[in-house]
Parts: C-alpha cells; sequence; structure tokens
C-alpha cells in the first residue's frame, strides 16, 4: 500500500538510475561555473551569464531528476503552483531591483 | 464492520478500494499542502535574494565579497549537499523496496553529510565573526548573514526531522504514513538543494566575479 501511496503522491518517485543521471549532471553543471570563476578566461559580463545560465540548467535538472516534477503529478497542480511561484518570485526580484538601482542612480549618484 | 458483508466478495473489493482511496488521498494531500509550502519558502528566500542583490555592493567601508569568499571551500559545501540530496534519493528507493536497514543506512549517511555542510557553514560564520566581519558590519554582510543563515537554519530543521524520522521508522516501521514523511523529507531535502544552486550562484560566483 505504501508503495502504491508514494506512487500517486505530489512528485512520482525516481530510479537508481535517474538518481545517478541527476547527480552526474548536477556535478558538471557545478563544476563547470566554478571553474570558470576560479579561472577567469573570459570578460565579467560572458561569465554573469554563463553561471546565470548554468545555475537555471541545474534547477531545471535537479527539478526533473531529483523533486521529479512533471506534468502529470497530481494532475499538474504541482506545476501549476510552481510557475506560479516563479512568476512571483520574477516580479518580486527584477521589480526589487529595477526600482532599487533606479533610485540609487537617480538620488544618490552625484 | 460485520463479518458476514466482508465475506461477500463485491463487498470485500469494495472495502479494499475505498481503503486503500482513502489513504491514497490522506497521503497526497499531505504531500500536495507540503509542496504548496515549499513555493512559499521559495518566496521567502526570494525576498532575502532581492535584498541581498540590492544591498551587495554597501559594504560601508567593510570587505568585499571578493576578499572574504573563498571558492575551493564553497565547492566543498557544495558538493557534501549534492552527495546528501543523491544518498536521500537511495534512501527513498529502499523504502520503495521495503528493504529498512538499507533506508536506515542511507538516512544515516544524508544525515552525515548535511551535518558536514553545517558544520562547514558554522565554521565560515565563526571564522569570519571572529575577523570582525559579523553581519553588524555593513549592509552587504547583514543580507550575507541573513540569506545563508536562513539557508543553513533551513538545512538544520531539516536534519532534525531526519533524524526523529529515523527513531519513527525504528519504532514504527515502514508504515504508510512513514512513507508520507519521507517523501515530504525528500522534497524538503531536495528543494534546499535547490535553493543553494542559487545561493553558490549569486552570492559566491557573482561575488568574486572578477
Amino acid at each position: 500500500m505504501s508503495h502504491s501511496n508514494a506512487h500517486r503522491a505530489g512528485a512520482g518517485h525516481g530510479s537508481t538510475r535517474s538518481y545517478v543521471m541527476g547527480f552526474i549532471l548536477s556535478v558538471i553543471l557545478t563544476l563547470i561555473p566554478f571553474g570558470l570563476v576560479m579561472y577567469p578566461a573570459f570578460s565579467s559580463s560572458v561569465l554573469l551569464m554563463a553561471i546565470i545560465g548554468l545555475a537555471l540548467l541545474q534547477i531545471l535538472v535537479q527539478l526533473g531528476f531529483f523533486l521529479h516534477m512533471n506534468t502529470k503529478s497530481d494532475e499538474g497542480w504541482n506545476m501549476l503552483a510552481f510557475v506560479f511561484t516563479v512568476l512571483i518570485i520574477a516580479i518580486l526580484v527584477v521589480g526589487s531591483m529595477w526600482i532599487m538601482f533606479h533610485l540609487n542612480s537617480n538620488m544618490m549618484e552625484p | 464492520m460485520a463479518a458476514e458483508i466482508l465475506h461477500h466478495p463485491a463487498a470485500q473489493a469494495a472495502h479494499a478500494e475505498h481503503h486503500t482511496e482513502h489513504h491514497h488521498d490522506a497521503g497526497g494531500n499531505a504531500i500536495f499542502g507540503f509542496w504548496i509550502y515549499l513555493m512559499n519558502d521559495c518566496i521567502l528566500f526570494a525576498t532575502l535574494f532581492a535584498t541581498y542583490a540590492v544591498l551587495a555592493g554597501n559594504i560601508a567601508d567593510g570587505p568585499s565579497a571578493k576578499e572574504i569568499f573563498e571558492l575551493p571551500y564553497v565547492l566543498v559545501e557544495t558538493f557534501l549537499l549534492l552527495f546528501s540530496s543523491v544518498t536521500y534519493g537511495f534512501a527513498m528507493l529502499a523504502f520503495y523496496k521495503q528493504q529498512k536497514q538499507a533506508l536506515l543506512g542511507w538516512l544515516a549517511i544524508t544525515f552525515v553529510f548535511g551535518l558536514g555542510f553545517i558544520g562547514m557553514e558554522i565554521n565560515e560564520f565563526a571564522h569570519l565573526i571572529g575577523e570582525g566581519f559579523g553581519p553588524d558590519r555593513s549592509a552587504f554582510l547583514s543580507a550575507f548573514f541573513t540569506l545563508v543563515g536562513t539557508h543553513g537554519l533551513h538545512v538544520l530543521s531539516g536534519l532534525i526531522w531526519m533524524a526523529v524520522l529515523m527513531i519513527q521508522l525504528v519504532k514504527n516501521g515502514l508504515t504508510a504514513k512513514n512513507g508520507t514523511r519521507l517523501m515530504c523529507l525528500s522534497l524538503f531535502w531536495h528543494f534546499l538543494d535547490l535553493i543553494w544552486i542559487c545561493v553558490f550562484t549569486v552570492v559566491y560566483l557573482m561575488g568574486v566575479l572578477p
């Protein structure tokens, strides 16, 4: 019973293969950004784009392989809640930075 | 329930179906509810990240990120958390296969990795405060200690939860209820690794960027 219970649960469950795959991908997606920053060979703006892109990629990898998020679990409500949260986070973070940096450049800088 | 009703095969099947269905919903709802909590926690972290992003440049003659962060140290912390994430995954697999000893073993290994991470973080904080770079030094350090400290407190809570769950597993075995708890902690633990990706990228890597 507990098996089927967990199966239907908020997120599906993985296999040894999916966990190992997720782990290997995460290791690669961790080593690359650390390497890029510790041994800088590109300009700051290129590095910035690269480490943000790799972080987003690793988040997607872990969501898929570790948290088993997909459109099927709980009839898509997990995914819907997540997408809504991402929207709120985007408004919150981008909005805060937009307002505060414009405040700085308009009021603080000579 | 009366014994004669249960003897009827159809009634028995209906009863069994109703029974499992009930359990499905109780466990599924608990896990979905926990997922909603995690989404709320995401927003909590988003506010702390926004605060950090806004304040990171305000070092008030104190040290900048580049002067105090050591990337190799952070890389080891990252790997401890990543190892603990995958060992928790193996613990879940042991649970699905109903292997109690393997489950407890993987949970113990996960616990040790998590404890190592917390130990390293406490050591880093103590080191910084010892040098006079505590949260009262500058807005940058206040935001840093709040953001990274909140993540650390979450990991600590996860460790306490894991210890309690291991005791429950030893005492009550692999029950459906313990399965729901294991599943919730699994989401929580992997979620903390997800937040850590944002921490090492935004705080440490972007802080040290040339």
